[in-house]
């Protein structure tokens, strides 16, 4: 199974989605961030899914799950650099992502986040 | 009596009088095109079609019939295009039978080779209809294309704001186009506000509006907040009797207005020089 880093940049965890998304190491990356939210008390969560190109509705859901576990430790899950194709299958499977918010890539999503904190 | 034989004679008696039945045939069809086309012109492809004709019914080579039938669909393509009816055509082939008849009506003899004759120019008549048919069909594809191409612009208001200006209706196969030329804009210019402006749409209906909310929430997960703006009163009417809630969208009167609050949003304020 192949694991999914997360990086943490001053208060916020970066995570970097590069490879073609199993639902096992969908869970993993939950679990994986729930523990760092815990450990760290960072305030917001990057998730890239620039280099996505297939998305199905269980990374739909899993995408607003780990925006509700981060809310839980006070942290807000911006997404960044969906591609234009993914952004049109996820309307059209009527998935809007409630709770996360999008920002269209890394710089403007820290951006948003710092602007928060 | 052998039907070649038939065919052979009438392609020999039609060489014979040649002159006098291309003669006939330009004038009938020349009075059909009310000055269209120039006269020479008739007679150069009545000329040609003659000739294939005569050589069709000879039976003397195999790739008379092939060539016949290109120079009958290049006459009915080209009487398309200049906004002929395919009648206007397909009289214009048949008036031959008229001009070879006044030819032949006093000689009894040639009874079934003109009869032969009359359904071969009604099948090449016929060609012409279905040619006219397939050239239209064509244009008409050809013109749908082009309009699609033509109605989805995204244009650059500000930096960070594009607009795209929806002209004509809103079907789901340009609603597709347009979101995706609308979020690759929005990846490649790293805009972040988006006016969606439909003074150009004729009606919102359910259906319309749905496409609209599609594209508003693609943009959304990309990052980018839209506006929707131009709606008329009538459209704000018929939006409202539907029942159609456009939830938190920012919807405005005019382009303008969207673009105000766009530049506010981003932090721009407009002052007098």
């Amino acid at each position: 199974m192949e694991r999914v880093p997360i990086l943490k940049i001053g208060e916020i965890l970066f995570v970097s989605i590069q490879i073609d998304l199993q639902d096992d190491s969908v869970i993993r990356l939950q679990e994986d961030l729930a523990d760092e939210l815990g450990a760290t008390g960072a305030h917001g969560v990057l998730i890239d899914i620039t280099a996505v190109e297939i998305v199905d509705s269980f990374i739909g859901r899993m995408l607003t799950t780990i925006g509700s576990i981060s809310r839980l430790f006070d942290a807000e899950t911006v997404l960044v650099g969906m591609r234009p194709a993914v952004a049109i299958t996820l309307t059209e499977l009527g998935l809007s992502l409630g709770g996360v918010r999008t920002a269209l890539n890394a710089e403007k999503g820290l951006e948003l986040l710092n602007g928060k904190s | 009596m052998d039907v070649d034989d038939t065919s052979e004679r009438m392609a020999a008696y039609l060489r014979d009088h040649h002159d006098k039945v291309v003669g006939r045939w330009s004038e009938l069809v020349v009075a059909g095109v009310r000055g269209r086309t120039s006269r020479e012109e008739v007679q150069r492809e009545l000329e040609d079609l003659y000739t294939l004709i005569v050589r069709v019914l000879s039976g003397a080579d195999d790739h008379a019939a092939g060539e016949l039938t290109a120079a009958l669909d290049e006459l009915s393509r080209g009487r398309a295009r200049d906004g002929f009816t395919p009648s206007e055509t397909a009289l214009g082939v048949f008036s031959l039978k008229e001009a070879v008849y006044e030819l032949v009506a006093d000689s009894a003899e040639l009874v079934p080779e003109y009869v032969a004759f009359t359904r071969m120019v009604d099948d090449l008549g016929l060609r012409t209809f279905e040619t006219y048919a397939v050239t239209r069909e064509q244009i008409i594809s050809d013109q749908a294309t082009a309009m699609l191409e033509l109605s989805t612009p995204v244009v650059r208001l500000w930096d960070g704001i594009i607009a795209v200006p929806l002209v004509g209706t809103l079907d789901s196969v340009r609603t597709q186009l347009v979101m995706e030329k609308l979020l690759d804009t929005l990846v490649a210019t790293g805009a972040d506000h988006a006016v969606i402006d439909i003074t150009g749409v004729p009606t919102v209906d359910t259906e319309v509006a749905q496409h609209l909310l599609k594209t508003v929430s693609a943009a959304r997960l990309l990052g980018a907040e839209c506006t929707i703006s131009g709606i008329r009163p009538q459209v704000a009417q018929t939006i409202v009797s539907l029942g159609i809630e456009f939830g938190d969208i920012a919807t405005k009167a005019t382009l303008a207005d969207a673009l105000a609050l766009a530049l506010r949003q981003a932090g721009l304020k407009v002052v007098p020089a």
